[in-house]
């Protein structure tokens, strides 16, 4: 394999592994303030999908789209918190993964009653579609290089966020102890839905991002969801840098796995049994990476608390 | 939205369960009419993939409905796409609905869970669309009949287009499973040049992004791929982003008229492999376009044109031959004469069709996407398991 | 983790029966009974589909020993599932084509035998456990829900795209195994059959809930620091009721691949895993009879709002969501009532 194909492949781990990361943190801030293990998290990456694929048709612009999508996966975030997240906080998980479990039900089944079961429609906006050639001669696509780019900055803004900010020191404060933020005259469940719609919005942001490159329909928050649970669960429940560091690193294994593993195997096996033996170990690659980190540190790499 | 003769049959099922909830108390009893020509069609309605089912189900009520046969009652069931599913509904249709013919099942794991219980139990199980290879050869039946094709047909004529246009080298990509690995095979036993790289990809990806750079990375003359449903929608996508000037080659399935709206200008162009185009010239066909548009408001798909046929065939058999009389029925299918949508059809040994395959190229017309035919790929085409079916 | 704080041990032991022995004893009746009456009534289907409760009943008991009397809340049980199906799947198949699985070191040959199969699904779902339960122990509450899905995960990517087994396509199994003395393809023999290992199951569990083992393994989840002062190893004992659990879960798998004649991928599913733990909050965790009313209800709901609307699970949905935030304790704890839940 020449280098500058070593290298684009590197941008396309890169590539997934950051929106993983959009993905991840709300989940893990979420789990790490209010203890709450929410499957429906995909949903709101629906949400925002089909949000922007709404409004993108509406409207003819994409930007509108984008920020529609925010918007969107923000407020359903705070609904459902209010009307049913916050219910939940002192249970114990079980309830919390049944609930939240009817929750997928009704935000699948309620979307493809509004929009029916076709995919939808929704496409690069002319100002980044085709594609640019780095340094050193690489084509890649400018669409996909401003994911890279949106997904950096939401990953500083992040950090500011928890490290410099108000919000983020309360943050930080429940999830080291909930009582004492009560007690520093912090409204709580204001900082819950807060949290809960921040994470939902960057969810949200991911599902209209990944929709435009990929398809926008029904269920498509799935397999995200597990992708990304895998990710907070490597990187340790409850950081957010480890929320980075496990999305790059899933996403980076599964690329480089999905392109590299065949290769291996055709060195001692005939082609066709090699890609196919090969493809089979690269789509479990990152369940083994999953459990090889979790039998060498059972709370993840950056785990503060199971 | 299912038609009335759904309704009905819904009002049955939940009088049924709760019938025998209370007679779980109190002992009674009841005793069921019998019934002309009952079709239990199990299709994908709900969850992923349900838009081929409900395309499946539309083309074959509208036929239903065209006929007005008041002899023929239709049962819909929806599968969720899992086999186990599927599996209890045809328990449930043949056992208490008493069925006499099954169809509709969209996907191949499905019919391999389903096909073989049901036909050994005598009923008759037409394809709509699904057409796994074991069933074609050595586990085909006598009460099995497929109205779509062989599930590697159309990539069978993929090969051969590949083959007539004279590419040299080719890169072919298909999903880590058996349609998948079934569709590379019948590609490479009709194409003739070489094979530049074979990649299989994981069932249920959405990003391509590396399989993208290293065809682009190959110094292959065309691709050849088979990416059903959200996979292929996902591909053209980012394929058209890359800006890779290479051919495109495909079965319809990544092209049908259900999904081409989602994918949008990236897939004009493609040539894609089918046995039925809505502008194949025959009168038939051109009511059956109409029609579907002016009941549904959308253009037809492959999957709702094989739904209409297969309702089609089964009520030209209902003229010949009473279902009671299973040999005579099973003869009045085989002849299968009724006015295909494409034109001619007609059984192969293996009852599965021998027809032309035809190779189709996606415009835009008046804004909106569709497929035009371009060559024909294969002429009076059966497939490559029939010797191995002893019938 | 808070889990449960209900147990199986009966509260009130000989004379009359409390509440929730009726209620445990109506479910058992209701099940036979809704069972017999179909079949009597010649309605075919409805005794499958009590089968199918009974056989998701079993699987879930199996996941109710590790997670209700244990505390470890287990994503992958799916895992365990399928390999049983796959047993009986790959067992059957090589038996009616006449191929021995493989001749060395010894020749092993297929079976449509169920007792055969039964064992056979159950030592394989117990090393399976064996295996994937020593690994996982040594994380605790949500790193053990992941680690739990990784497994079941990797097992069902093999699964997929292993193609000497059907791959994705799965593996029918043409007739039904047999049971002797039993014509197992008869609906209702085949429904007795599977009430009857339900209710052995059932039984077993009971029994190691009173006993030494079962006490033990209730204080592992609620005070690994006490067993230890005891001399009493709680990863031992986790250990070993996460094997059992396995080989229950293996046991009805291949009792579902022989109610569907046919085995495949997706009985390997997250979501399958996601079922079982479903059944049990449903039923209500740690009770003994959670599994059967869980799968019960859920199976019911399913089958008939399936049949109200194409959009049935949207209502199934909110259904659920109203069970979790106002019948807390699932059906038995509304039913029942007892100890306070959580």
């Amino acid at each position: 394999m020449s280098m500058i194909l070593l290298i684009e492949q590197l941008l396309n781990g890169l590539q997934s592994g950051l929106m993983l990361f959009l993905m991840a943190a709300g989940l893990t801030l979420v789990f790490g303030v209010m203890g709450l293990i929410n499957l429906a998290h995909g949903s709101l990456y629906m949400v925002g999908a089909f949000a922007c694929a709404g409004v993108a048709a509406a409207t003819g612009s994409f930007w509108l789209g984008l920020a529609a999508s925010i918007a969107a996966a923000a407020a359903a975030g705070a609904i459902v918190e209010v009307a049913v997240i916050r219910r939940l906080y002192r249970r114990d998980h079980l309830d919390q993964v049944l609930a939240t479990f009817a929750l997928i039900l009704i935000f699948s089944e309620g979307t493809r009653w509004l929009y029916g079961s076709f995919p939808l429609y929704l496409n690069v906006p002319e100002a980044l579609s085709g594609s640019v050639t780095l340094p050193g001669g690489i084509r890649y696509s400018l669409f996909r290089l401003a994911i890279i780019g949106a997904g950096l900055a939401v990953a500083v803004g992040l950090f500011l966020l928890i490290g410099k900010t108000r919000i983020g020191v309360q943050v930080r404060a429940g999830e080291a102890d909930r009582e004492m933020i009560a007690a520093l005259g912090v409204d709580i469940r204001r900082l819950y839905t807060l949290v809960f719609a921040l994470g939902a919005a960057l969810a949200g942001m991911a599902g209209a991002l990944v929709g435009t490159i990929q398809s926008v329909q029904v269920g498509m928050g799935e397999p995200v969801l597990i992708l990304a649970f895998v990710v907070i669960v490597i990187g340790g429940i409850g950081s957010i840098k480890g929320a980075l560091i496990g999305a790059l690193l899933v996403g980076l294994t599964d690329t480089m796995g999905r392109v590299l593993l065949p290769s291996v195997f055709e060195l001692f096996m005939e082609t066709s049994a090699a890609t196919s033996v090969g493809a089979a170990l690269a789509s479990m690659a990152i369940y083994i990476l999953m459990a090889l980190v979790l039998i060498v540190k059972p709370g993840g790499l950056f785990g503060a608390r199971a | 939205m299912t038609g009335p003769k759904t309704g009905i049959h819904r009002e049955t099922r939940m009088t049924r369960f709760l019938t025998t909830t209370a007679l779980a108390l109190s002992m009674m009893g009841t005793a069921a009419m019998a019934e002309p020509v009952k079709v239990g069609m199990i299709t994908t309605l709900s969850g992923g993939g349900a838009s081929l089912g409900i395309d499946t189900r539309d083309g074959f009520m509208l036929a239903v409905e065209e006929a007005g046969n008041p002899e023929l009652e239709v049962v819909i069931e929806d599968d969720q796409r899992k086999p186990e599913v599927a599996v209890q509904l045809s328990d449930e249709l043949i056992q208490s609905e008493e069925v006499d013919i099954l169809t509709g099942i969209v996907w191949s794991n499905l019919a391999m869970a389903v096909v073989p219980g049901a036909v050994r139990q005598g009923k008759f199980y037409l394809s709509t669309n699904a057409a796994p290879s074991q069933l074609a050869g050595k586990g085909c039946h006598e009460n099995y009949f497929s109205v779509s094709y062989q599930n590697d047909n159309l990539h069978e004529a993929a090969g051969q287009y590949a083959t007539d246009e004279g590419y040299g080298s080719m890169f072919i990509m298909a999903p880590n499973y058996p349609a998948g690995q079934d569709s590379l095979s019948g590609f490479k036993r009709f194409y003739e040049g070489e094979v530049a790289s074979e990649v299989y990809t994981q069932l249920g990806q959405t990003d391509y992004a590396a399989e993208i750079a290293q065809i682009r990375d190959s110094d292959a003359d065309a691709l050849f791929f088979f990416l059903p449903g959200g996979m292929g929608i996902s591909f053209m996508k980012q394929w058209a982003e890359a800006g890779i000037d290479m051919p495109v080659v495909g079965p319809a399935f990544s092209f049908s008229q259900d999904i081409l709206p989602a994918i949008g200008e990236a897939a004009v162009g493609v040539k894609n492999t089918a046995q039925w185009s809505k502008d194949i010239d025959n009168e038939a066909n051109a009511a059956f376009v109409a029609a579907f548009e002016e009941k549904y408001d959308r253009l037809p798909s492959l999957y709702a044109a094989q739904g209409y046929d297969t309702a089609r065939l089964i009520l030209s058999a209902m003229e010949k031959a009473e279902v009671s009389d299973a040999d005579a029925f099973r003869e009045a299918i085989r002849a299968a004469e009724f006015d295909s949508l494409r034109g001619k059809f007609s059984f192969g040994p293996n009852q599965h069709p021998v027809q032309d395959i035809y190779v189709r190229e996606v415009i835009s017309e008046d804004g909106t996407l569709t497929n035009k035919i371009a060559a024909t790929a294969m002429t009076d085409r059966g497939d490559a398991y029939a010797e191995e079916c002893k019938m | 983790m808070s889990a449960a704080e209900v147990t199986a041990v009966p509260e009130g032991r000989g004379g009359r029966m409390n509440r929730a022995q009726i209620v445990n004893a109506a479910l058992a009746l209701g099940l036979l009974g809704f069972g017999l009456v179909a079949w009597a009534m010649g309605e075919t289907f409805l005794v499958t589909l009590a089968t199918k409760v009974a056989i998701l009943a079993i699987a879930g008991a199996g996941l109710n020993l590790v997670l209700g009397f244990g505390g470890l809340v287990s994503f992958g049980h799916a895992a365990y599932f399928g390999l049983g199906g796959y047993s009986a799947g790959i067992l059957a198949h090589h038996a009616l084509n006449y191929t021995p699985m493989f001749e060395w070191p010894f020749l092993f040959e297929g079976t449509t035998s169920m007792p055969v199969i039964w064992i056979t699904a159950m030592v394989i779902g117990a090393l399976a456990a064996a295996l994937i339960g020593a690994l996982s122990l040594r994380t605790t509450g949500v790193y053990f829900i992941m680690i739990t899905l990784a497994f079941g995960q990797m097992i069902f990517y093999f699964a997929i795209s292993w193609p000497a087994y059907g791959g994705e396509d799965g593996l029918p199994i043409y007739v039904r195994n047999g049971f002797p003395g039993l014509n197992t393809l008869d609906p209702v023999q085949f429904f007795g059959l599977t009430c009857a290992v339900l209710f052995a199951v059932l039984g077993l569990i009971a029994m190691l809930a009173h006993s030494r083992f079962g006490l033990a393994l209730q204080a592992a989840r609620q005070n690994r620091q006490r067993l230890m002062a005891v001399g009493i190893r709680p990863g031992g004992v986790l250990l070993v009721a996460f094997v059992i659990s396995g080989a229950i879960t293996a046991l009805a798998g291949a009792l579902y691949a022989d109610l569907n004649r046919f085995v495949s991928p997706s009985m390997l599913s997250w979501h399958l895993s996601g079922e079982l733990l479903v059944f049990l909050i449903l039923g209500g965790t740690g009770r003994l009879f959670a599994p059967l009313a869980g799968a019960g209800l859920y199976i019911t709901l399913e089958h008939l709002l399936g049949g109200v609307s194409d959009h049935w699970q949207f209502f199934f949905g909110l259904l659920l969501l109203g069970v979790v935030l106002f019948a807390r304790g699932g059906v038995i704890g509304f039913l029942a009532g007892g100890k306070r839940h959580g």
